[in-house]
């Protein structure tokens, strides 16, 4: 299975994410953000980072990349799709995903080990795990504040949309505890949090967040 | 030549960390009586050539597209000056 990651100007996770991919048995493919051309890849992960120096809002410039018609093509037809941080952002900028991220409540760049809570094991990027387990995974965000309308809220939450909630207090100010959501199909999901980071313990806190990448695997050896 | 100016404000509904935070040092500096602020952005485009109605429709375009995101905020467009060529 061939794992496209995505680097833009200012990518700093795509290695780590790329990293992943191979651990969790997949094959990562290199996407540079200036091409517009998927290379045939079976799944596409938008990596952490600071696209673009964030000039405008996060992810907002980085989301006209030319590398991103093609995945929002994609996206739309049921490419699973991940964005991780600034990836989240680029998604929400891209209208893949509802509502947006601002700037953390307490004004403060938050880096820690995260203890989260897997609501949904029903998208394309978590069937690897049973709603309602717990795992703990880095999270390092200064915009990292999901927000939308209560309507947005409200339909998110009543159509099992929540992916991942935080636990063990709000890191940012995210409405309603929201770490990550998913799309109606559930093939895109976004996330603040960074499970690329923890997929050994030799360097990270555990190996929690390789669940997202065997899911995918898993999800596309079915689908073959 | 004229300038067009797109105002960008947070919508009163979504948290602003910003203007929360300016809010806060105006008190302790003591300027009291400022019950609220929000911080926004300002961005002054400097247009080429006559601005038709259809330029600035387009323009409007543009600051709905890239320049405002209006999930989370909301945008004024407006002409500041129009200078004519010699």
């Amino acid at each position: 299975m061939r794992i496209g990651v995505v680097t833009f100007p200012g990518s700093l996770d795509d290695r780590d994410a790329a990293r992943a991919v191979r651990i969790a048995g997949g094959e990562a493919v290199a996407l540079w953000h200036g091409d517009a051309d998927l290379a045939g890849v079976d799944a596409v992960v938008l990596p952490g980072g600071f696209s673009y120096g964030d000039y405008l809002r996060c992810g907002a410039i980085a989301r006209f990349a030319p590398i991103m018609g093609p995945i929002i093509e994609a996206a739309e037809k049921g490419l699973p799709v991940l964005g991780i941080c600034n990836g989240f952002q680029i998604l929400c900028e891209s209208h893949l995903l509802p509502g947006a991220l601002v700037r953390n409540d307490r004004r403060k760049f938050v880096c820690r080990d995260q203890r989260l809570r897997v609501e949904s094991d029903s998208t394309a990027w978590t069937s690897a795990y049973s709603a309602g387990q717990e795992i703990v995974v880095p999270l390092k965000n200064g915009e990292g504040g999901y927000v939308a309308d209560e309507d947005t809220l409200d339909r998110l939450e009543g159509e099992g949309r929540v992916v991942v909630r935080y636990l063990g207090g709000n890191p940012n100010g995210s409405y309603r505890d929201i770490a990550g959501i998913t799309n109606a199909a559930g093939n895109v999901v976004g996330l603040m949090p960074h499970p690329e980071h923890a997929v050994e313990t030799l360097c990270g806190p555990t190996s929690d967040g390789l669940g997202f990448f065997a899911s995918v695997l898993g999800r596309l050896a079915a689908a073959r | 030549m004229a300038r067009v100016v797109v105002d960008v404000m947070p919508k009163r509904a979504i948290l602003d960390p910003q203007g929360r935070a300016v809010a806060g040092a105006l008190e302790r500096l003591g300027f009291g009586g400022v019950a609220d602020v929000r911080q926004g952005k300002r961005f002054e485009l400097e247009i080429d050539g006559e601005l038709t109605e259809e330029r600035l429709a387009e323009l409007r375009r543009a600051a709905e597209t890239l320049l405002a995101n209006t999930v989370i905020e909301d945008f004024t467009v407006r002409v500041e000056h129009v200078t004519t060529q010699a």
